[in-house]
């Protein structure tokens, strides 16, 4: 088996039964990278270096016995978490000659626990895509198809993980960001509950919305990843003081009794036949597995895409503020005053879908229109959590598609925003009510990967990965590679 | 065809919070550092920071609410206030907007004639200060120094109870003694510590409705206050009688010219577009911690004053003056004290002499130069009629130059007091002989001429002469033989 092929948890297996050494897999990986990044785009900035010496205290680390089960195991960071000395541009040209000067509290904790970093993915500007065409350093194509887009806005580190080139890597998800490019290229892409991981260091897009994850090759990968990175930041207010479960150790937990509830309202109008039929086919394998299936109806989840498309550039006008060309970031050439500094450097450094959601955002908070639009989203937001609440004295878990299609052309849905943004129409309900939600591979149409949306309540990371790991155990979905990358 | 005209005053007071950090970062709160150093990356808004709440910030808060019997809020939320300005680093300022801290609390001040009026202070917020602009010496260019970015406010906002600018000063003051009592806020104004913004207007006297108002900007000195908001009034009712309409508006006072001018009208005004702040969770507040600040509130400036005046004996208007500060009330009470409850005696000498002095040399009561138990030795020597009332101010001020006890000055400006009757005689005799006018005028009938004669025996002997004894002996001699 060749390395490439293999996944992080085998990597570290392997490491740490000294098959390898960390500056063999990095050489390798790095040279995968050298030959697939430029027919993918996958990768802002390449840290060879950086990651040849990772692998070198990764080896030392191993050598003395005191290797972990990441030690050693490369991984590439989405662009939007800071990192000390190495750019970090948020896929803007705003951030262009962004380096930051510190590190996100998530790059911090996958550095203790040894993995090696080999760079930077692309990624939609400031998150804000759902096809990574946003991009001020251009479109990634997805390696099952490099004329489609791998889904955004983690789409870098999506096609990275997609094209092996990277073994993991980390995404966040603030309204399908990590699960829709994870359905998209044949990943199982892990969000977790809002609070899990501190997002201190994670340049802020939604901040009510926004949270750290993973994109994985399995659910074993996912977990490992996932505890490593989470728990409690006394940096960021909003991260939640919980234990954090060992996620591998709870992969084993059985399907059989599971209550699987399928959400009625995402099998409507607007989803791929083929999707719909490998999602159903899916949720028919865990019954046959003795779980039990009912459908239930989440009336107010229709109204995700609207109350997400008021919220989150409400915040982000705000968050957005501070991108003003006086401290950091794109400044205009020879300013004439004041309001020119901040109209010329914001208007090029910001692209149009920046533009548009901080004008959408600007206007919803408006005197006038407050109430209208952000109050009366808030109060949808709460209905809207009201339902999964409702569901989930029910069911243990949600079952739906995570993406309405397959990997679309790129261009494709580039000139209509509003078609654009209903590819996230059943992976925004999580994020409005902060809940974990994982998207795994469950079928191939027209030889384009979909993915199975699993959604549980607050802080059901375990059972969700064990739900995702049990379902990996009895399929190979997550084990297909595109051809030109095998 | 002059009519009357009533003002409205209601201020907005800043009181910079004495935290040791700022209210969302790690950073130093100090004073006067170079330009930018106690600014980390939460203060200058780097990509990816987030705010964390000072819990000190907070228990200063309630501190205040508490003081004032105010409402403390169990739950209170943290907003966003957009706007753009090179030195607001995030391009909004975290305060509090629906939902603040502290609500509907009154403090009472004192009347010129005397009277008791209560001001009603409706809110008071946290909110984070923003840096500052530096326009001088750089040439084309502007300077921002972000070290104040992030220092907690303390934002106290009246009721529009007020209808005079020496009302809006006493209120002012008495927000002023309290945030030091407290030891919430230094109150610093040359500084910044402690400033305010005016809303100001006027009605016909008798009116129901409030005129437009407006606000006038950053005053940071009693005495601008009041020359502002007198200056304002009048240009309001200039304006008014001379068939104009007040326009609302924010206004700057020019102390230098002693005026206030347009800054921005309604229109103009910001939309600052608040909400709620995603990156901070609402602030919980439960009664046990509001008890344990409860627990740890000093006696405040108007118990205080109260308790001088019952149990000390003193007029309402010397327990006020001996109460502006927590230091000078500790001062006065610690030599009152140590003089065996001589609570008057000490009153006067504190007022009189301690402060003047200090006033004299712009110095705090923590910088004086005797300590009260020295200043009660000073008032034990008068009741113990070592020396005289005249005596006190010179052996007061020999003392503070000198740190020395009072036997010290007394013996060194040889002010014992004369109680030799033979002595008093002699200079009584003395007087008689140098004034025969004034003597034959006295025996003639001429009683007022009493005083004269005792003042002149006070100055032969340098005031030392015993008073009593002077008296006796006056008028027997003065009667003659």
């Amino acid at each position: 088996m060749s390395l490439h092929a293999s996944t992080a948890a085998e990597i570290g297996r392997g490491l740490r039964a000294k098959k390898y050494s960390s500056v063999e897999v990095a050489k390798h990986f790095l040279g995968r990278i050298e030959r697939a990044n430029p027919g993918l785009n996958a990768f802002v900035t390449v840290t060879a270096e950086r990651a040849l010496a990772d692998a070198r205290r990764a080896d030392e680390r191993i050598a003395r016995g005191h290797g972990g089960p990441l030690t050693g195991v490369p991984l590439a960071h989405k662009d939007i978490f800071c990192t000390a000395g190495i750019l970090t541009s948020c896929g803007s040209r705003m951030l262009s000659n962004f380096v930051a000067p510190y590190d996100a509290t998530v790059v911090e904790r996958l550095d203790a626990a040894g993995m090696v970093l080999l760079g930077k993915t692309n990624m939609d500007e400031f998150a804000m895509g759902s096809s990574n065409e946003t991009s001020y350093y251009g479109p990634v194509k997805n390696p099952w198809d490099t004329g489609k887009v791998p889904g955004g806005s983690s789409g870098g580190s999506a096609a990275a993980v997609a094209s092996r080139i990277a073994p993991v890597a980390t995404g966040t998800d603030t309204g399908g960001s990590i699960r829709q490019p994870g359905a998209l290229t044949g990943l199982t892409g892990f969000k977790p509950t809002y609070g899990r991981v501190s997002r201190y260091g994670m340049i802020a897009f939604a901040s009510s919305l926004d949270q750290a994850g993973v994109l994985a090759q399995s659910a074993e990968d996912a977990a490992l990843v996932l505890g490593a990175m989470a728990g409690f930041d006394a940096r960021d207010s909003t991260s939640v003081d919980a234990p954090v479960p060992d996620y591998a150790k709870g992969l084993e937990r059985p399907v059989k009794g599971l209550r699987i509830g399928i959400i009625r309202e995402f099998f409507g109008e607007g989803l791929d036949a083929g999707t719909g039929a490998a999602v159903r086919a899916a949720i028919d394998a865990f019954r046959k597995e003795g779980a039990t299936v009912t459908e239930l109806s989440l009336p107010n989840l229709p109204l995700s895409v609207p109350t997400y498309y008021v919220v989150a550039p409400a915040e982000c006008s705000s968050n957005l503020s501070r991108y003003d060309g006086v401290r950091f970031g794109h400044r205009c050439k020879d300013p004439k005053d004041l309001l020119d500094l901040y109209r010329r450097s914001r208007g090029e450094g910001f692209g149009a879908e920046v533009k548009r959601r901080i004008m959408t955002g600007t206007y919803v908070l408006s005197a006038g229109y407050y109430d209208a639009y952000y109050l009366k989203a808030q109060k949808v937001r709460s209905l809207i959590n009201a339902d999964f609440r409702r569901a989930f004295g029910q069911v243990d878990v949600l079952m739906g598609p995570t993406a309405p299609t397959p990997a679309f052309a790129i261009g494709a849905k580039t000139d209509d925003p509003i078609l654009m943004y209903l590819n996230d129409i059943y992976t925004i309900g999580a994020n409005l009510a902060g809940l974990p939600a994982v998207s795994v591979p469950c079928g191939l149409v027209d030889g384009l990967p979909v993915g199975l949306q699993v959604i549980g309540p607050h802080f059901s990371e375990e059972r969700l990965l064990a739900t995702a790991h049990a379902w990996q155990c009895a399929t190979d979905w997550h084990r297909r590679v595109p051809a030109a990358y095998a | 065809m002059a009519r009357e005209w009533e003002t409205v005053i209601g201020l907005e007071i800043h009181a910079q919070l004495a935290t040791r950090s700022k209210i969302f970062s790690g950073s130093a709160t100090a004073y006067g550092g170079s330009p930018n150093v106690q600014a980390n990356l939460v203060d200058l808004g780097y990509p990816g920071v987030l705010p964390v709440l000072n819990r000190e910030a907070v228990r200063m808060a309630v501190k205040f609410g508490l003081a004032i019997g105010a409402t403390v809020a169990r739950r209170s939320v943290f907003a966003r206030k957009n706007y753009f300005y090179p030195d607001l680093p995030k391009g909004y300022q975290i305060s509090q907007y629906e939902l603040p801290v502290v609500a509907s609390g009154a403090v009472e001040i004192l009347l010129d004639d005397g009277a008791r009026k209560s001001v009603g202070v409706t809110r008071a917020h946290l909110e984070e200060d923003a840096g500052k602009s530096l326009h001088e010496g750089l040439g084309r260019m502007s300077g921002i120094d972000l070290n104040r970015a992030g220092t907690p406010l303390l934002e106290i906002v009246s009721e529009p109870d007020m209808r005079s600018a020496r009302e809006a000063i006493a209120y002012m003051k008495k927000i002023h003694t309290l945030v030091r009592y407290l030891e919430i806020c230094d109150g610093n104004m040359q500084e910044g510590s402690f400033r305010c913004d005016a809303n100001v207007s006027v009605r016909p006297k008798g009116a129901r409705d409030y005129g437009t108002r407006c606000e006038i900007k950053n005053l940071n000195s009693f005495r601008f206050v009041e020359r502002a908001i007198n200056h304002e009034v009048a240009r309001q009712v200039e304006l008014i009688e001379g068939g104009g309409k007040v326009v609302q508006e924010t206004r700057l006072y020019d102390p230098g010219r002693d005026e206030t001018r347009s800054m921005r009208s309604k229109e103009e005004a910001n939309d600052y577009r608040y909400f709620p702040d995603p990156d901070l969770l609402p602030l919980s507040l439960d009664d046990a911690f509001i008890e344990d600040v409860r627990q740890g509130l000093p006696e405040l400036p108007d118990a205080k004053a109260a308790r001088f005046a019952k149990e000390h004996g003193l007029s309402d208007y010397d327990a006020g003056v001996l109460t502006a500060s927590r230091e000078l009330a500790n001062y006065y009470e610690e030599a009152a004290r140590a003089s065996g409850g001589k609570w008057k005696r000490t009153a006067n000498v504190v007022a009189g002499e301690v402060l003047g002095r200090l006033n004299r040399d712009g110095l705090d009561i923590q910088d004086a130069r005797i300590t009260p138990i020295l200043l009660a030795g000073l008032v034990a020597r008068v009741e113990d009629e070592t020396i005289s009332i005249s005596s006190v101010k010179p052996v007061f001020e020999w003392m503070w130059d000198h740190g020395a006890d009072a036997d010290a000055a007394i013996a060194a400006k040889d002010r014992r007091q004369i109680k030799d009757t033979g002595a008093i005689e002699k200079a009584i005799a003395e007087v008689m002989a140098a004034n025969p006018r004034q003597l034959a005028d006295y025996r003639a009938g001429k009683d007022k001429l009493f005083g004269f004669f005792v003042g002149q025996v006070m100055k032969a002997t340098a005031g030392k002469a015993n008073p009593a004894q002077v008296n006796e002996l006056l008028k027997r001699m003065l009667a003659g033989p």
